[in-house]
């Protein structure tokens, strides 16, 4: 899908994105970022990112582990004194990146989010154990090893359901249909 | 009775939190709620979809609303990301008409719309305010007097605001252990987050986060924990060996589905509840409240 670009600034490219708006409304006062319980593992801090992105340093932005990082706790979205929607700039950021492939090597969050996804596309459910195997063999299928007790308690205690749940074909069929659309239409923006 | 539709989500269905569907439906039929899931359902598509494509992760939620609009009943989920993912879809729908316009143009590819009718509930949202706390008190059959819980919010229940309970200092969880007759403990991470989207990616990060909530349920006196998403009790029940290894902790607090804190309260079996599904042992605790 090739991206519609019709900004010509980095902030106005972000403003147009549905929940991206508040980019502008930001006063550099450091609230998200003093609540972001992950701020420390971050390359740039929330806050910083949004300066980043009004500096129009999109390359930088986008090839960040920053918003990866981001659990989608909200908890800066609830104190922003702006009414910034943080977490769904970082949504959005991380939509961009993944869409033009410049997801920040540097954490496997990408790769996860992606077979995820990819699992929930073609089975229209999630499959734990199916998607855990595909992310473990596009990243690393010996750090599988390490998650091997954990699963094993999982498994001992009922809880690793080989069997996926299945829509009913013509359910399959229609979600299918409404992906492939939304697809088609190319992002929110 | 009161009718509800039901979505349970994968990991309440058949995934690793089955014991919270099977023990949300069971307590649902002794407050006179019925749950009826919803046919055909689709994966929300949680944190990761929306995080790689928005559009489609609307589309996943909108599809849901709409099966659901056709029933005409509010539709209620036990999982606090279900529940962000389909008021997230409400809200957009709402705010951006080009969301909106994207939105109906997918559904239509599958034949379907959706005209903004369906409310999306917790099922905490149903017991607390739909049933009420004093109805709850006069389903007990089991005196749990002085056991010590740990009433875990997480984050997704309480933020971003869609109306349940105050977003950093909820309280209807703690009221609703305090009805069943034990004794909520001072909790003050109880809205913090358990860093369930990226344990599978960043273990360490997670862990530290989990470590930082047993610290405090513990260090108040909570003999378990009880949560409200199957993301959260996944992770703080299956991961509290890894937790102890890597900090030389020694914690072994069980982690209950609130409805299974329910179902015992309310006398009901062991097997009925799937105790046995906890990977840190609930008997022991349990033994005290005869």
């Amino acid at each position: 899908m090739e991206k519609k670009r019709r900004a010509n600034t980095f902030v106005e490219e972000i403003s147009d994105i549905p929940g991206g708006e508040g980019v502008r409304l930001c006063i550099q006062c450091g609230t998200c970022t003093a609540s972001c319980p992950n701020a420390d593992r971050m390359e740039h801090t929330p806050a910083q990112l949004i300066a980043m992105v009004r500096a129009d340093m999109r390359n930088e932005v986008l090839s960040s582990n920053a918003m990866w990082y981001c659990l989608s706790c909200y908890l800066c979205t609830v104190r922003c004194p702006r009414g910034i929607k943080q977490t769904d700039l970082m949504h959005a950021l991380e939509c961009l990146a993944s869409r033009e492939h410049l997801s920040s090597g540097r954490t496997r969050t990408p790769t996860l989010y992606r077979s995820f996804s990819d699992f929930v596309y073609s089975l229209g459910s999630l499959s734990e154990v199916g998607f855990m195997a595909w992310f473990y063999m596009l990243t690393n299928p010996l750090r599988a090893l390490r998650m091997l007790p954990v699963a094993l308690a999982l498994l001992r205690h009922g809880r690793l359901s080989i069997k996926a749940r299945r829509l009913t074909p013509e359910g399959t069929k229609q979600l299918e249909a409404i992906l492939d659309k939304a697809e088609s239409l190319g992002g929110v923006s | 009775m009161k009718y509800y539709t039901y979505f349970p989500g994968c990991s309440s269905s058949e995934g690793g939190a089955k014991a919270y569907g099977r023990s949300a439906q069971i307590v649902s039929q002794v407050l006179d709620v019925e749950l009826v899931e919803l046919d055909d359902w689709n994966c929300c598509g949680s944190t990761p979809y929306s995080s790689v494509d928005e559009l489609s992760s609307f589309c996943l939620s909108a599809r849901n609303l709409s099966l659901a609009e056709k029933r005409g009943f509010d539709l209620v989920t036990p999982c606090s990301s279900c529940y962000v993912m389909l008021n997230r879809t409400k809200s957009y729908l709402k705010e951006y008409p080009k969301v909106k316009a994207n939105v109906e143009e997918a559904l239509a590819a599958g034949g379907l719309q959706y005209n903004g009718t369906v409310k999306a509930r917790h099922l905490l949202d149903i017991f607390v305010n739909d049933i009420d706390y004093d109805i709850i008190r006069t389903k007990i059959e089991r005196n749990l007097k002085g056991l010590k819980v740990a009433s875990y919010y997480g984050c997704q229940i309480v933020r971003p605001r869609f109306g349940l309970d105050h977003p950093e200092y909820p309280e209807s969880l703690d009221k609703l252990v305090a009805s069943l007759g034990s004794d909520p403990v001072p909790f003050p991470l109880k809205s913090r987050c358990c860093g369930g989207s990226i344990i599978i990616s960043d273990e360490d990060v997670a862990l530290d986060l989990i470590k930082k909530l047993l610290d405090s349920a513990v260090s108040n006196g909570a003999e378990c924990l009880v949560t409200v998403c199957p993301l959260c009790q996944t992770n703080l029940d299956a991961y509290q060996s890894s937790v102890n290894k890597k900090f030389k902790t020694s914690f072994n607090i069980p982690i209950l589905f609130f409805t299974q804190l329910m179902g015992i309260a309310f006398g009901l079996s062991d097997d009925d509840l799937l105790l046995k599904t906890c990977i840190v042992p609930v008997e022991r605790v349990l033994a005290k409240y005869p």
